[in-house]
């Protein structure tokens, strides 16, 4: 048995397991790209520092973690590639779940939540991209402990 | 006519393989012309597309489900009949990252024979940058009969054996690859996870040269023959005349240069080896040079 997401995105999961219908599970997706918000520039400019890239992700997608005076953590990303909608759903996703949790609760997601939100709207060399922005929040949560 | 005179007017040996984001714009209620999207990512076409586009995934509908390899002639028959297209029909592709998805797919078309297809030069990035009307409405298409022959792999498609004899004797090769890759210091492409090869390096003999080069990178246009054939025929050597194979990492890089160096500058015998670093790398005891 798969242990469970924190609240906010295991209901996101849930969400997304109530679709079978791949165009509701596309429509959704789409809906989370277009809340996508890119990094504020009183956080992060142009150019990007390097060490806020997500490796592997070929839509330079790039994470921030601001950890918050109440000890939570808040995300900000940059997605470079304007083609990256699927960078920019995962963000805006991760952003939702995530951003005002403690590191402790963020460390340990499990990278396979890509496969379950995006299922078919994937290919191999993207899903491992998608992973590779988890692997990047997880990092910056256990830096942040 | 003169909407094609740009592209006549770079020289290539087949010109009409190529089509403009103008001629398109003209033709975008034609019955005849089936607009087809390819991209990596799935979910750009739904986010917005040309108007009366279609989709095209190339993991979902080109490949096998199960093994490595493309669609039957029963997959590409129900393909063609649910983007309605019919034998007559001209199917002009386009889509992300300078046509390389779109060339991927006007390839495996082309194992079917299906040869009134062509690309938008420049491909989706030019569409958007000039600012041309943008859809989520997905077009329903009314299923068409569509009876394919079946798949003929020998005229464009390289196997490793075939690839084997042609490194014996000592025939064109050229890797599309990034410098890295080819140089084996890097086992995957710059800002790609590695899709599993275990060994890094370049099939003897082969030429490098990366299969962005023939790109005009503002716009995502093919370069005139002229820049082309100072690239692959004067820099590279390569010669027209000979047999040559291009190769990537699956297949899908390469065949942007297949169709480049096939249509554009008229080789006459090119063949894409879509097994390519992911089948040679992991290959045991075929021969590599770093």
């Amino acid at each position: 048995m798969e242990t469970r997401a924190p609240g906010r995105l295991q209901a996101i999961l849930d969400t997304f397991a109530m679709f079978p219908d791949p165009a509701d599970r596309t429509n959704l997706l789409l809906d989370y790209a277009g809340r996508f918000r890119t990094v504020p520039p009183e956080v992060a400019t142009r150019p990007y520092a390097r060490e806020h890239l997500v490796p592997h992700c070929e839509s330079e997608a790039y994470v921030w973690a601001l950890e918050q005076p109440d000890g939570t953590l808040k995300f900000y990303f940059a997605v470079e590639n304007p083609s990256g909608v699927s960078a920019k759903a995962l963000a805006a996703i991760l952003d939702q779940a995530l951003s005002g949790l403690k590191p402790a609760e963020i460390a340990n997601i499990s990278p396979d939540i890509v496969e379950q939100i995006f299922r078919q709207n994937i290919s191999m060399g993207k899903g491992m991209g998608l992973m590779s922005m988890v692997q990047a929040i997880r990092s910056l949560a256990k830096a942040a402990q | 006519m003169g909407l094609m005179s740009d592209i006549r007017s770079r020289g290539y040996a087949q010109p009409d393989v190529l089509v403009s984001t103008d001629w398109v714009a003209e033709h975008l209620s034609d019955p005849d012309i089936r607009v087809v999207e390819s991209n990596e990512d799935v979910l750009l076409y739904p986010s917005g597309h040309i108007p009366g586009s279609v989709q095209v995934d190339w993991t979902a509908d080109l490949n096998d489900p199960v093994q490595r390899d493309y669609i039957t002639r029963r997959g590409f028959e129900a393909l063609m009949s649910r983007i309605g297209a019919t034998p007559k029909t001209k199917i002009v592709f386009y889509g992300d990252k300078n046509n390389w998805w779109a060339c991927y797919a006007f390839w495996v078309f082309q194992l079917f024979g299906h040869k009134n297809a062509s690309v938008m030069d420049g491909g989706r990035l030019k569409w958007e940058k000039e600012g041309r009307p943008m859809t989520r409405e997905v077009l329903t298409c009314p299923a068409t009969k569509y009876r394919a022959p079946e798949r003929k792999d020998g005229p464009v498609r390289a196997f490793q054996k075939q690839v084997r004899a042609h490194v014996q004797a000592k025939g064109q090769l050229v890797d599309v690859r990034s410098p890295e890759e080819y140089a084996g210091t890097r086992m995957h492409m710059p800002d790609y996870p590695n899709e599993g090869a275990l060994r890094g390096g370049h099939i003897p003999g082969a030429k490098s040269i990366p299969w962005a080069r023939a790109i005009n990178p503002e716009d995502g246009t093919f370069k005139p023959a002229s820049e082309l054939a100072d690239l692959y025929i004067k820099t590279n050597r390569l010669k027209k005349d000979r047999p040559t194979i291009a190769y990537c990492r699956i297949g899908e890089r390469s065949s942007h240069t297949w169709f480049a160096l096939k249509y554009l500058l008229g080789f006459k015998n090119v063949k894409n080896y879509d097994g390519s670093w992911t089948e040679w790398g992991n290959t045991v005891g075929v021969p590599i040079e770093k």
